[in-house]
């Protein structure tokens, strides 16, 4: 009696399983091709230009970026994103004060032999441009992007900024450290970068809604 | 090893070194200018600091080769300046030093200082003299002698 009850339950469950694979195939919202549209937003979307911000952020919050973006009278260094050594402050002009000038120890191209980073005009990215609170935290996607669209309204200054500014490109070449080793680079390529910049201003900057 | 040519105090010099370098050593080992100090090597402590176009720098952490055609001013061309030669002599009334080992640096900090702010505040004092380490701490007749300087040039 129970081997016939188990084996008319066993049969249950295989029909119902039949039926729900055959459902699925012949169904216009098959969970395969929901998931197809996702992964491949169309060019020039909201979609695709959020995104491609998600990309840009993961790069703008890198320590390579975000420790000249502060929201402080200092700059941050290392992966670790220290308060800068030295008691180096932002300054007036955002480059350090008269005898305490980034200048002081950034030149124009890194300097391996020693381990001070360096590009031409090295500083600090303007207040306008912070992309941390107060307390060093990194701010939200939704807040760093209202920052740069507040910034350049139609986006066109920051696609020039990301692909010529000559510390946004030392980011991609940040040089060796004092004991050898190589800096973290950020998460996409210059090349990358650029590419998801332009797919976010072709779709208009659009921001995440949330906080 | 290459060959640089350095204009340092206003006088035109060549060393022969590796482009990685320190300017620092470039100054102390082969032109045996010696006046300008090794502290820390890493940019720390501000004893070895020069003008380098006119910016102060810390010599230790700048190899040659970024050098380029910067005129370069050190401790021992500091004086031949107006503003130099007043910090200088307001080092010596206010009895500034004690061990000395920093104060080349300490000067050149405090010329740069008065050249982009004649009139500084404290605040601006510590801002940009912050960089320069004094392990005897003389630091208060230091901020005095860079305010009787100050007066002495205005």
């Amino acid at each position: 009696m129970v081997h016939r009850s188990t084996a008319m339950l066993r049969r249950f469950f295989i029909l119902i399983l039949v039926g729900c694979a055959a459902w699925s195939a012949a169904s216009p919202g098959a969970l395969g091709q929901d998931t197809a549209t996702k992964e491949v937003p169309v060019q020039g979307s909201r979609e695709a230009g959020l995104a491609a911000w998600e990309r840009v952020y993961s790069v703008l919050t890198h320590p390579r970026c975000i420790n000249c973006h502060t929201a402080t009278n200092y700059p941050q260094q290392g992966d670790d994103r220290h308060r800068h050594l030295f008691n180096v402050v932002r300054g007036p002009e955002d480059k350090g004060v008269p005898a305490l000038n980034c200048a002081t120890c950034h030149q124009g191209a890194n300097a391996d032999s020693t381990g001070v980073p360096g590009a031409p005009n090295w500083r600090l990215a303007p207040l306008s441009m912070k992309w941390q609170s107060p307390d060093d935290r990194i701010l939200s996607s939704a807040q760093v992007c209202r920052s740069l669209t507040n910034r350049a309204k139609n986006g066109s200054g920051i696609l020039d900024h990301h692909e010529k500014e000559s510390l946004v490109l030392w980011a991609f070449q940040p040089g060796r450290r004092r004991d050898g080793s190589a800096r973290s680079l950020p998460p996409l390529t210059h090349d990358e970068l650029v590419a998801a910049t332009r797919v976010w201003v072709e779709a208009g900057t659009p921001c995440p809604q949330n906080h | 090893m290459e060959t640089y040519k350095l204009t340092v105090n206003g006088q035109a010099k060549e060393v022969t070194v590796d482009p990685g370098t320190p300017l620092l050593w470039a100054l102390r080992e082969d032109l045996k200018m010696t006046g300008t100090k090794y502290g820390c090597g890493i940019s720390a402590c501000g004893a070895c600091t020069v003008h380098l176009g006119g910016i102060a720098t810390r010599s230790c952490v700048v190899p040659v080769s970024l050098v380029g055609d910067r005129p370069i001013v050190t401790i021992e061309g500091i004086g031949q300046d107006p503003v130099g030669r007043a910090v200088q002599n307001a080092w010596v009334l206010e009895d500034v030093v004690q061990c000395g080992y920093c104060q080349s640096g300490q000067i050149m900090s405090a010329v740069a200082l008065l050249k982009r702010t004649p009139r500084p505040t404290d605040t601006n004092i510590e801002e940009s003299m912050g960089g320069n380490i004094c392990r005897c701490g003389t630091y208060v007749r230091i901020r005095e002698a860079i305010k009787s300087a100050a007066q002495q040039l205005t």
